[in-house]
């Protein structure tokens, strides 16, 4: 089947398509990390019975415009003695890493930037990127900080990206594609199609609904440590590291490590939600079902996984570098591993 | 190509470098002005070495100069998190100096504030605890609970710190009306707080692993260090000079001491000094309640407090239970308006004095865990 | 393997309970006061600037050698009995000092209240103002001194003729008060 991109009938495949193909998730990014940016602002506030940011506009809510202003303002700072080169292409590249995985994300069911078929193994591929960047960064700032909270990162994005691709594994062996467009299109219908509930099929389906929904936490778990969220921020863990791999960063540089953490943000929850929670479907069959509602849905959902995830963030204290590496290898791969094995097996009786 | 050569390699030879990490001044976690010079061993802290003296105000040359009640706002600096503490150690010392007996109502004020002020250092201490192993929201729940102390301290003495309300022979203000509802709502706060505290913090799983056998002290060598208060008592030894050497009138109250009894890791790990502190607490807020059953409301507060204070020619040394621990003050008069000496025991640089035994061979991320867990205040660490 | 699942479990539980508490705080009243716009009543004893009421000031200096920080900073001038400017206390009484400067350094004051408690006037009081940064050092040191420079030459002029007549007629006696003596300093 062949994937729609609205654009591309709309004006046909041209030079200009492409690029405003390749613009429209940008623009989307940025909109998505202001308002992100906003609701983590306001959801700590709220939690710690304080008001958060009141003074700019309306109950605050330019203020991460305001911040983005300033952060824009703000004098670059270069260490003397970093490695300018690395120093300075580390943001960029972390935000490439970020970015590029948006390549396959389905908005909707008419528009996806890039139909590939094998859409999740580029998203784990491009995802590493990032990790590359962070290393450049810490080690170029010629800080021990930057450097340690490097070293972390590199060992935690690599540990922990093994239970997040067996995760996603296991529900591939049920659809039998990698092709995020083909995924959501399997789980059309109501809610109990998701693949959180086991995906498509009768009722039988029963008995392997508790490990797709482990797998789902598993994959929510790992991809909180992949985007260096609390509990999982070691590495720029600022009670020890003061602010791990981006300490000597100011000014823009600095932007854009944050927009790239809220822009892999939003990637690690569209793919949770493409893959367990039926993407741009909605989840009462036929109701509210159709291309803007599917745009609707999606984002609707990706920002709910995102708000769990800052939700998360304001309730629980920090792991240990070990201890992470503990719950990494040891808890997290043997159950996503006995789930795999349990989901093949449901698909071989099938 | 060449011939590819065969590397020999020991294991034990593999050695890595070992990396000399600054801590502080300026670090999030230090509380304060620490310098702690870390030789890390990868993640692995294998040497800590404390550098003092960034905060040393000359407290004890200064008291030189001043008189005796010029003193007071400069006690209030040592630890200036429990100020009332502080400045009831230095009164009741030149009470003993002077021969003064001071009135019951008087007395109950004083344990009243100083126990407020104990709950108060209690939950900055654990606060700033959780907010070491990440935990953000527990610490802003407890500086939310904590204004309500500071109000009263405010209502009655002016400020919200550092309070100069112990007088020699007495207190500077009478209480005010209705605080003894202010009181008692504190009681009920600072209980529900902890109760909902236990579970969102201190009992959370990943809280439990990151401080449970962690930093453990050994109960000989917490002796040995001449530590004191929670972080004594966190290493499963019961002594508390309210209880042991009561002054005041500690004697006429209902309390329990609480110690770390390793219901959680192990006694003297970071978890139960932490949990000796929300149980102390929690012991506060029954002797507030008795304190508050028993006064007597009538009565003046300044009758004692002379027109210039003047000790006979003397010494002592008065010491008594602060939030952190044992603080002691070496008074020494010479019959004149102004002491001869002034000697503190600082309780934190004390209990701070521990860090290098106790920190070996933990993480670099423990080390500060250790260090919050110590609780230290570095206006009483450098004085 | 018990210990396992038992350790899992209790993370996984522990976690919910924490984050049902924190749902719960999202909705709770917040308790944040939107500072310049609400301000927070402070108590009748707050200690914040310092104020100076210069005509129940006595001159007696108790204030400034209580100060643990020698913030305030007095000069005083006795009153000649030919001044014509006379003025009355509060309690009927003539002023016998002068007070041509009454300075107070708000960068120094630690506003720990010693003066207020020890002046003998309540001419010192603490207020509850304590909006008053600066972005200049100089302005923080507030001149309450009520006298211009005019009078206080004036009144300088005045006692040291009256001294010179006194030196004139008593040559003998060598206890007579200087100018610059103050009532305190005599009690010492």
């Amino acid at each position: 089947m062949e994937s729609i991109n609205f654009l591309y009938e709309l004006l046909g495949k041209n030079a200009l398509t492409i690029t405003l193909v390749v613009i429209l998730p940008l623009g989307f990014v940025l909109i998505y990390a202001l308002v992100a940016i906003l609701a983590e602002l306001k959801t700590s506030a709220w939690i710690q019975e304080r008001l958060g940011p009141m003074r700019t506009g309306p109950w605050g809510i330019l203020q991460p415009v305001a911040e983005v202003i300033k952060l824009i303002q703000k004098e670059d700072i270069t260490p003397a003695k970093a490695d300018k080169l690395l120093y300075n292409a580390a943001p960029f590249i972390v935000f490439t890493g970020a970015y590029s995985a948006f390549a396959v994300i389905p908005f909707s069911e008419y528009f996806a930037p890039s139909r590939i078929d094998l859409g999740l193994f580029y998203i784990f591929a491009v995802g590493s990127i990032s990790a590359l960047g962070i290393v450049m960064g810490g080690w170029a700032s010629n800080n021990k900080y930057s450097m340690m909270g490097a070293m972390r990162s590199v060992a935690q994005l690599i540990s922990y990206e093994v239970p997040a691709a067996i995760a996603i594994l296991s529900i591939v062996v049920l659809t039998s594609t990698m092709n995020l467009q083909e995924i959501n299109k399997l789980q059309t219908g109501w809610f109990w199609n998701w693949f959180l509930f086991g995906g498509p099929g009768t009722l039988a389906k029963w008995w392997i609904v508790p490990f797709t929904i482990i797998l789902c936490m598993i994959y929510f778990i790992a991809a909180l440590a992949e985007t260096n969220r609390l509990p999982f921020d070691i590495p720029e863990g600022e009670s020890e590291l003061v602010a791990g791999f981006h300490t000597e960063y100011s000014g823009i540089k600095f932007a854009m490590f944050f927009f790239a953490e809220y822009a892999y943000m939003f990637v690690v929850a569209a793919i949770l939600t493409t893959v367990f929670l039926g993407g741009w479907n909605s989840p009462f069959g036929n109701l509210m079902q159709g291309p803007g509602w599917g745009v609707f849905w999606f984002i609707f959902k990706g920002f709910s996984v995102v708000m769990v995830q800052i939700w998360i963030r304001w309730t629980l204290p920090r792991f240990r570098v070990d201890q992470l590496m503990y719950l990494g290898w040891k808890i997290l791969l043997p159950i996503s591993f006995v789930c795999f094995l349990i989901i093949s097996l449901y698909v071989m009786l099938k | 190509m060449g011939e590819l050569k065969r590397l020999d390699l020991e294991y034990n030879q593999l050695t890595s470098d070992k990396m000399r990490l600054n801590v502080g001044p300026q670090h999030p976690s230090t509380h304060g002005v620490l310098r702690l010079e870390v030789v890390v061993d990868g993640e692995i802290v294998t040497e800590v070495i404390p550098h003092l003296g960034y905060l040393h105000r000359s407290f004890e040359k200064y008291c030189e100069q001043m008189t005796y009640v010029q003193v007071i706002p400069y006690i209030d600096r040592m630890d200036y998190i429990s100020a009332m503490n502080n400045e009831w150690v230095y009164v009741m010392g030149m009470e003993k100096l002077m021969g003064l007996k001071v009135s019951d109502k008087v007395e109950y004020i004083r344990v009243i504030l100083a126990e407020l002020n104990r709950i108060a250092n209690h939950q900055i201490a654990v606060a700033t605890f959780g907010l070491d192993a990440g935990a953000f929201t527990p610490f802003l729940y407890y500086f939310r609970d904590r204004e309500h102390i500071i109000w009263v301290f405010e209502k009655l003495s002016g400020a919200r710190l550092l309070y100069n309300y112990f007088r020699v022979g007495g207190l500077a203000a009478d209480i005010y009306d209705g605080f003894k509802e202010d009181c008692l709502n504190i009681v009920k706060r600072v209980r529900k707080t902890n109760e909902e505290l236990m579970d969102l913090l201190i009992l959370n799983g990943i809280f439990i692993k990151r401080t449970a056998n962690v930093g453990i002290l050994p109960p000989d060598v917490a002796i040995s260090y001449a530590c004191s208060g929670p972080v004594l008592r966190g290493s499963g030894i019961k002594y508390d000079l309210r209880k042991d050497e009561p002054y005041s009138i500690y004697d006429r109250f209902d309390f329990d001491i609480p110690v770390g009894d390793g219901e959680v890791g192990v006694p003297g790990d970071c978890w139960n000094r932490n949990i000796v502190r929300v149980r102390e607490m929690e012991q506060s807020c029954r002797i507030i309640e008795q304190a508050l059953e028993q006064m007597d409301m009538e009565g003046d507060v300044k009758e004692l407090v002379p027109r210039r204070v003047k000790p006979p020619a003397g010494e002592v040394y008065m010491r008594a239970e602060n939030p952190k621990g044992d603080l002691g003050l070496y008074i020494v008069s010479d019959g004149t308006d102004k002491p001869e000496r002034i000697k503190a025991r600082g309780t934190s640089f004390v209990n701070l004095s521990v860090i290098p035994e106790i920190s070996k061979g933990y993480m670099f991320a423990d080390l500060i865990l250790i260090l919050g867990s110590i609780d230290i205040v570095l206006g009483e660490v450098d004085r | 393997m018990v210990q396992y699942f038992k350790t899992i479990w209790s993370g996984i539980a522990t976690t919910f309970t924490g984050m049902k508490i924190t749902l719960k705080h999202l909705f709770t009243k917040k308790v944040t006061i939107q500072y310049p716009d609400e301000n927070f009543p402070l108590p009748e004893t707050a200690r914040n600037r310092l104020f100076m009421e210069m005509t129940k000031c006595i001159g007696c200096k108790n204030c400034a050698k209580i100060c643990p920080v020698n913030c305030i900073d007095i000069e005083t001038i006795k009153v000649s009995p030919e001044d014509p400017h006379k003025e009355l206390h509060r309690n009927g009484k003539e002023r016998k000092l002068w007070v041509p400067t009454f300075e107070i350094d708000f960068a120094k004051c630690c506003y720990c209240g010693l003066c207020t408690e020890v002046c003998p006037t309540d001419a010192i009081i603490h207020t509850k103002e304590f909006e008053y940064s600066e972005y200049n050092r100089e302005n923080l040191v507030y001149k309450f001194h009520t006298l211009t420079p005019e009078q206080t030459e004036e009144k300088r002029r005045l006692l040291e003729e009256l001294d010179a007549k006194k030196e004139k007629e008593k040559k003998q006696d060598e206890n007579k008060p200087g100018n610059k003596e103050t009532p305190g300093e005599k009690r010492e």
